[in-house]
């Protein structure tokens, strides 16, 4: 299959008076075309800055300090501003988890996705908001002829990130990053939203990169998933695989982490189940462990996690990529 | 109500309501009233686990904060092992107060950050002065540090040096310091990375098996709640939909916003793939609730009397309670 994206060894750091944080470091992944790449991973473990990364919208004092994004081809840290300005949107749309701030409370939402058709299709006002009402009608925003008129603070959480989809399709973009679009939503309209993105997905030709912390959120939507932990990729499969047989500590300790329905065991007068929780806390990327971010909370450490910080090497012949001395040693051979 | 079966109920909450103002224009007239609590009843009882579930606006919160009389509710009686508390002068209830302690959701802003943790944890032993000198309550200090798993050689630091899993062990620590019969917890982990929240779970399913607490476990996450409930209460819109014990809700939900709300939530398990009816619209506003059932404008098998009768909380198994014109009560229409 086409790769529609591919990212090798990109990295973003933050300058910050207590010293250089690593928020992106080498991370490298690929995005077939037509499918959806689940990132997920906790907070602080840089999925967000990843995806502003793409576009080159890295706020400072954060910057991005090597590597390459190649997207349909062309090497995107290559282009000149105005280049990267013709792939915003157009060419990579992004979706952002908080649906309130990031529309403008003092325009229609129908100018706020009509905006883009002007701005890069040179499309006249009139036409353009007659695309967006149309686009708000893919989005299924009920009665889309009137709410085209609506602001932001007449709709709901829901529907304002319905908006943002609008927005985010109206110049028919190939790839659409999408961080948390659900995170700030009730579960029910998760799933709306969730039901709509997939639709999306299939009668738009996109590919999608899903951002998460949520591994049901991923499991449901993902083709492929990419495991963060502090800042690197950990693991990388397809989701079946990655859920069956995970490679990672740190992605076997999630999934086994999470509550799920119908595991709870028995009810009555025994025991309520514990869960297996991961011992210890995220680390501070300012303050980060010798060797293998994760050592300190790993079950298996062994010395060499100490010492060395572990790279992303293939397993085996397949294209799934693991970060773990249990499975390649210091130098890269396989165990 | 009475979903525990025999003994006393160690919290019994009748009817309860609490309608806020809603105030337009210059003179602030009060044009209407969002009714946040419209007529809750539940109990629970002593060391029980009774989750309180629903989406944001279906009035958990101010549900909880009505039981701490954090809110005056607008009528409703709230009796706790027998004390009508909100009939109780402020001194009273402030004594109370020790039996009844809360857990917020948010372990930064509930938290004092000018106050060094030892001093938080210890302030409860200080206003209700327990313990005979300061090196006792310090010790005692020490203990619930390690007993919610803290180094107790921590206690010096502000709030802002601990993580947010850390944190919330100091808002159970506080809590617990008084030995209460009672917490109510406003969803406590649900601000925590996945890998943490399990260990805070952990902790809340360890130290109810030590102390025979009982909780008011307000949520928003069902899988969550299957882990640490004994009896689960389905909100929407201010009222209780459905109740009944945990393994029951879970395996025989009755009402279509529980079922709904069992199968929105996204299973962390690809092999596991399922049917899955995605409602439409979104929850109207407490302001304005539909008349009837209020979940006719979005449930899928809405029949005829839906929107104009409003459907009570029947018992139609023993333990299990449900407000749905489909399950008209025991043995009839099913």
């Amino acid at each position: 299959m086409p790769r529609i994206l591919e990212v090798t060894d990109l990295s973003t750091h933050f300058t910050t008076p207590e010293g250089e944080v690593r928020a992106v470091d080498r991370v490298s992944f690929h995005v077939d075309e037509g499918q959806t790449l689940g990132l997920v991973g906790e907070s602080g473990c840089g999925k967000s800055v990843l995806a502003l990364s793409l576009l080159r919208l890295v706020p400072p004092p954060g910057r991005i300090v090597s590597g390459r994004i190649v997207y349909k081809g062309g090497d995107l840290m290559a282009l000149p501003e105005r280049g990267i300005r013709r792939v915003r949107g157009r060419e990579i749309a992004l979706i952002f988890q908080e649906p309130s701030t990031a529309l403008n409370p003092v325009f229609t939402v129908g100018y706020q996705i009509a905006e883009g058709l002007i701005v890069h299709k040179m499309m006249k006002k009139k036409e353009a908001l007659r695309e967006a009402a149309r686009l708000m009608e893919v989005v299924r925003i009920p009665d889309p002829g009137r709410r085209v008129r609506d602001y932001p603070h007449q709709m709901s959480g829901g529907m304002r990130q319905r908006v943002m989809i609008a927005m985010a399709l109206a110049c028919r973009p190939s790839l659409l990053v999408a961080d948390e679009p659900t995170t700030a939503l009730d579960v029910t309209i998760q799933a709306e939203i969730l039901d709509l993105l997939r639709n999306l997905k299939r009668d738009f030709r996109l590919s999608l990169i899903l951002i998460s912390h949520n591994l049901g959120v991923i499991a449901e939507t993902a083709d492929r998933i990419a495991v963060m932990y502090a800042g690197r990729i950990v693991e990388e499969a397809g989701t079946n695989d990655l859920f069956a047989r995970p490679k990672h500590p740190y992605t076997a300790g999630l999934i086994r982490s999470i509550p799920r329905l119908g595991d709870a065991g028995p009810e009555g007068g025994d025991r309520k189940k514990r869960l297996a929780a991961i011992e210890g806390t995220v680390p501070d990327l300012l303050r980060l462990p010798p060797g293998c971010a994760f050592q300190p909370r790993c079950p298996d450490v062994m010395r060499e996690c100490r010492e060395h910080v572990p790279g992303l090497r293939p397993l085996g012949d397949s294209s799934d990529t693991v970060a773990c001395f249990k499975h390649h040693d210091p130098e890269g051979r396989p165990r | 109500m009475s979903a525990t079966g025999a003994g006393r109920p160690l919290l019994e909450v009748t009817d309860l309501k609490k309608y806020f103002p809603i105030r337009r224009g210059v003179f602030s007239r009060i044009s209407g009233w969002v009714r946040a609590v419209d007529g809750v009843s539940l109990r629970i009882a002593p060391g029980e686990t009774l989750a309180l579930v629903g989406e944001s606006g279906s009035g958990k919160t101010t549900t909880g904060r009505c039981i701490l009389r954090l809110l005056e509710p607008t009528s409703g009686r709230v009796v706790f092992d027998g004390t009508d508390l909100l009939s109780l002068p402020a001194r009273a209830m402030r004594r109370m107060r020790r039996q009844i302690q809360v857990v917020f959701q948010d372990p930064y802003g509930s938290l004092n950050p000018r106050m060094r943790v030892g001093t938080i944890v210890r302030e409860p032993f200080d206003i209700h002065r327990i313990g005979a000198n300061r090196r006792e309550r310090d010790e005692m200090v020490a203990a619930l540090l390690r007993r919610v798993g803290l180094d107790p050689g921590m206690r010096d630091r502000y709030p802002h040096e601990f993580s947010g899993g850390q944190r919330q062990r100091i808002g159970v620590a506080r809590a617990l310091a008084l030995r209460p019969r009672l917490i109510v917890a406003d969803e406590p982990v649900s601000s925590l990375d996945v890998s943490v929240q399990a260990q805070v779970i952990n902790l809340f399913i360890d130290l109810q098996e030590e102390f025979r607490i009982a909780y008011l476990f307000i949520a928003h996450d069902l899988a969550v709640v299957e882990r640490i409930a004994d009896r689960v209460a389905v909100m929407y819109l201010g009222q209780i939909v459905e109740v009944a014990a945990r393994g029951e809700i879970f395996r025989n939900p009755l009402h279509p916003y529980t079922r709904a709300l069992l199968q929105a939530i996204p299973i962390p398990d690809p092999a596991r793939a399922r049917e899955r009816q995605v409602l439409r619209g979104d929850p109207p506003s407490p302001a304005q609730p539909p008349p009837g059932c209020r979940f006719h404008t979005r449930c899928p098998s809405a029949v005829e009397a839906c929107p104009r009768i409003e459907p009570p909380l029947l018992e139609v198994t023993p333990g299990h309670w449900v407000a749905c014109h489909l399950h008209p009560g025991p043995e009839v229409g099913r």
